[in-house]
């Protein structure tokens, strides 16, 4: 038995010229991640990707389909039977491939599509035929073609014939690394993974940085926020880390500025060192998992002291999210119970009990300006720490 | 500079234990099952391991079931009675200080319809004997009480509870969880009349993954792992023989230096509150009276975690409560009835028998310069 594994794109196939890369770098992350899962073959053709296992009979094609409903840029995966182009092998093998199947259901109906116009048949009469084929081999069930159980697909393609029992839907988006990389700020919180995922899925590859504050913050919540960029690599790829030592600023911003705007003077200097990390390697954008109003460093004025700091451009995937529409995505790429671990992290430790919630950018620079914050900027980029999560 | 001071989480296996353990994994390595010679002198290290508790806990050494861990045992202790006994009461009074194992193990029970009574200490952070004996009646079929609380050291007063109660409910079935006290202060099931006792290796020099189990001769239990029997049908499982024959030497040699090591302890403990006495808001949660091997104190204005960092960047290792909750706030100290401020800053500075004054000194001068260098960043 010859099977393969169908892999529909959405998005890409409506582009123009760049369609053909889009589809390359789709290609390569499908490739990466699959590459530990034995021999096989890919090939382009129609808006679809045909992942050829080399031996059958020992691919994991359940694992293979896993791995591939998290790789952006794919619209449906189907598992099918290869068949030879000819009405006569269709019948011959339909009932066999899909017993389990059709012997589960009590209706179905059979859709065709025909994109190799050169077959002798139309859709409606293969469907047809291969309805009665069905019919006459379990009896005990009947067609029904408005809300059948079992949708029983015949695809008739340039390189052969294909049978399957539907598709699982991919995960929608536009291939990793096809709109560029941003880096994303990560405190190891419910939001910023989140924030992760939804850019990864419009195309961006990702780099992540955090602030550690030890004694304030501890090993274990480092440990989480890489935990965290594990769950997010099938989604995201590979991702560079970038741990930065925090604790000498938040100290100085604790002794020289007005406790009340200690979150947005702390946020703002962490998009500074970002924005020069940012730089080294050219990234153009900041990912961050703000939602409008959640916080008081999340309201409008505070988002805009924040985004003074930085001239990259500053992505909020969650801008306009409740927090139960976060965790419900948070609950589907398995970030949550990790999110939730009770370690402090540096951004509860020194919290004010009265935060500004509509801080003004003149004071927040005048308050930044008793103190010259500079050389430990520049201390905090030299002493980062790099490393790269991967699977 | 490795200054360990967190010994009720776990402690640093003894010597005499590892040469023990080495020598059962290449030596003795038989399986305790086995019929040849092999098996037997495998068998005869858990016999030894069990009569040398039996010293310790003054019982018959059939009595014994070596488990996993205490946890382990609170759970087969727990949830093996209330299986053999489905016609018994089903009330269960344990206290609100307990560890996990048992707060949970009867939190199941009560999800199967027994109704829970747990005791409180009273406002003084005392356990009260009246309180107990208020609170068992004619339908408890359980109780279960730890010999010393391990957040806080208090000595629960199970010396005057179980005769009390023995005497008015002669079928009342009494369990406890002696982890921090077994081996390190003199308990006697036999003198206490006590039908159930866990025990864990690891707090007391021996390796992790072994505790026993006492149950009183004819007091029955139905086990809740199921396989070769091992155990008389109680445990079964292959016997872990290496850290049994662990747990043997550090029996060995807590039982022989039980009063030296209860004065070391002793001494640390007073040097601590000694030093603590003069500093400026650190408090002592531990009851004056309390077991002397831990001492639980809260640094006004500096939140537990971040002192404990602290203390570990200077190669001293202390808790935030307890270990097993990895950073949650304690319900324990909550139960005692202390201040929100003094559960948010509490650490437990647990000794042993190798820590020395000068930890306690550098324990200290840490504290001192943690609380000043703290405070002023939360503005306490």
């Amino acid at each position: 038995m010859n099977e393969l594994i169908l892999i529909k794109y959405g998005e890409i196939a409506l582009k123009g010229l760049n369609k053909g890369s889009f589809e390359d770098i789709l290609l390569r992350n499908i490739r990466w991640r699959m590459r530990d899962m034995g021999h096989f073959k890919l090939r382009k053709a129609q808006s679809t990707i045909y992942l050829e296992p080399s031996d059958c009979d020992t691919f994991d094609f359940e694992e293979a389909i896993d791995r591939l409903t998290k790789i952006f840029g794919i619209a449906s995966i189907s598992r099918a039977l290869v068949v030879e182009k000819t009405l006569a092998a269709v019948l011959r093998e339909v009932c066999a491939y899909l017993e389990l199947q059709l012997s589960m259901v009590r209706t179905f109906k059979v859709e065709t599509r025909r994109s190799d116009k050169q077959f002798p048949m139309k859709s409606p009469e293969i469907s047809a035929e291969v309805g009665g084929e069905i019919l006459s081999h379990f009896p005990g069930i009947k067609v029904d073609v408005h809300n059948p159980e079992l949708i029983v697909n015949v695809e008739i393609r340039d390189f052969g014939a294909y049978i399957h029992a539907g598709s699982i839907a991919g995960a929608g988006g536009m291939p990793v690394s096809s709109s560029g990389k941003a880096m994303i700020l990560i405190s190891g919180g419910l939001d910023s993974p989140v924030a992760a995922y939804m850019m990864a899925k419009r195309g961006l590859a990702l780099e992540a940085i955090h602030f550690v504050s030890p004694p304030y913050t501890s090993d274990r919540a480092l440990q989480k926020v890489e935990t965290l960029c594990e769950k997010l690599v099938p989604y995201t790829g590979s991702i560079k880390f970038h741990c930065v030592p925090f604790t000498e600023i938040q100290e100085a911003i604790k002794e020289h500025c007005p406790e009340e705007l200690f979150t947005v003077i702390m946020r703002r200097l962490m998009m500074k060192i970002a924005t020069t990390i940012c730089k080294e390697s050219d990234i153009k954008a900041l990912v961050t998992g703000e939602s409008l109003a959640q916080v008081a460093s999340q309201t409008l004025d505070a988002l805009y002291c924040t985004d003074n700091s930085t001239d990259l451009v500053v992505l909020r995937p969650l801008i306009g999210m409740d927090k139960t529409e976060i965790i419900k995505i948070a609950y589907q790429i398995d970030t949550y119970e990790t999110s939730i671990l009770p370690y402090e992290d540096c951004c509860t430790v020194f919290t004010p009990r009265h935060p500004r919630t509509k801080p003004k950018l003149y004071f927040v620079e005048k308050a930044e300006s008793g103190f010259d914050f500079a050389p430990l900027l520049e201390q905090a980029v030299r002493d980062t720490v790099c490393k790269t999560i991967t699977l | 500079m490795e200054i360990y001071l967190d010994n009720c989480a776990t402690t640093r296996v003894c010597d005499e234990a590892v040469q023990a353990c080495i020598k059962a994994m290449t030596l003795d390595y038989g399986n305790p099952s086995s019929l040849h010679k092999k098996g037997m002198e495998a068998e005869e290290i858990l016999r030894e391991t069990r009569r040398t508790a039996a010293g310790i806990l003054g019982c018959d050494a059939n009595l014994l079931t070596i488990t996993g861990s205490a946890t382990e045992s609170n759970n087969l202790a727990i949830l093996g009675a209330a299986a053999a006994y489905p016609r018994a009461g089903k009330t269960i009074v344990t206290t609100s200080v307990e560890h996990a194992s048992v707060t949970n193990a009867v939190r199941h029970l009560a999800e199967n319809g027994y109704n829970i009574r747990f005791v409180n200490p009273r406002s003084d952070g005392n356990f009260h004997p009246q309180d107990f004996l208020d609170a068992v009646d004619e339908d408890t079929f359980l109780l279960s009480m730890m010999m010393v609380n391990n957040e806080i050291g208090t000595i629960l007063p199970w010396q005057t509870v179980i005769p009390a109660l023995r005497k008015k409910y002669p079928k009342l079935l009494i369990h406890m969880d002696a982890v921090q006290g077994f081996a390190k202060y003199p308990l006697n099931v036999k003198r206490l009349d006590l039908d159930l006792l866990s025990l864990s290796g690891h707090k007391i020099y021996a390796p992790k993954g072994v505790g026993m189990l006492y149950c009183k001769k004819g007091i029955r239990l139905k086990p809740i792992v199921f396989g070769g029997g091992q155990e008389n049908g109680l445990r079964s499982g292959t016997q872990a023989v290496q850290l049994a024959a662990g747990l043997t030497e550090a029996m060995r040699l807590c039982q022989q230096n039980r009063a030296a090591f209860e004065t070391h302890y002793q001494m640390l403990n007073a040097r601590l509150r000694d030093k603590i006495a003069g500093m400026d808001r650190i408090f002592i949660n531990s009851p004056e009276n309390g077991a002397p091997h831990l001492l639980n104190i809260s640094v006004i204005g500096v939140p537990s975690e971040i002192m404990l960092h602290f203390l570990e960047s200077k190669g001293i290792f202390v808790s935030s409560g307890s270990a097993c909750s990895k950073g949650a706030k304690s319900e324990v100290l909550k139960a005692y009835g202390f201040p929100e401020e003094r559960i948010r800053s509490a650490l437990r500075i647990s000794f042993s028998k190798d820590n020395t004054l000068e930890d306690i000194d550098l324990l200290s001068e840490a504290l001192i310069e943690g609380a000043a260098r703290f405070r002023r960043m939360t503005g306490a």
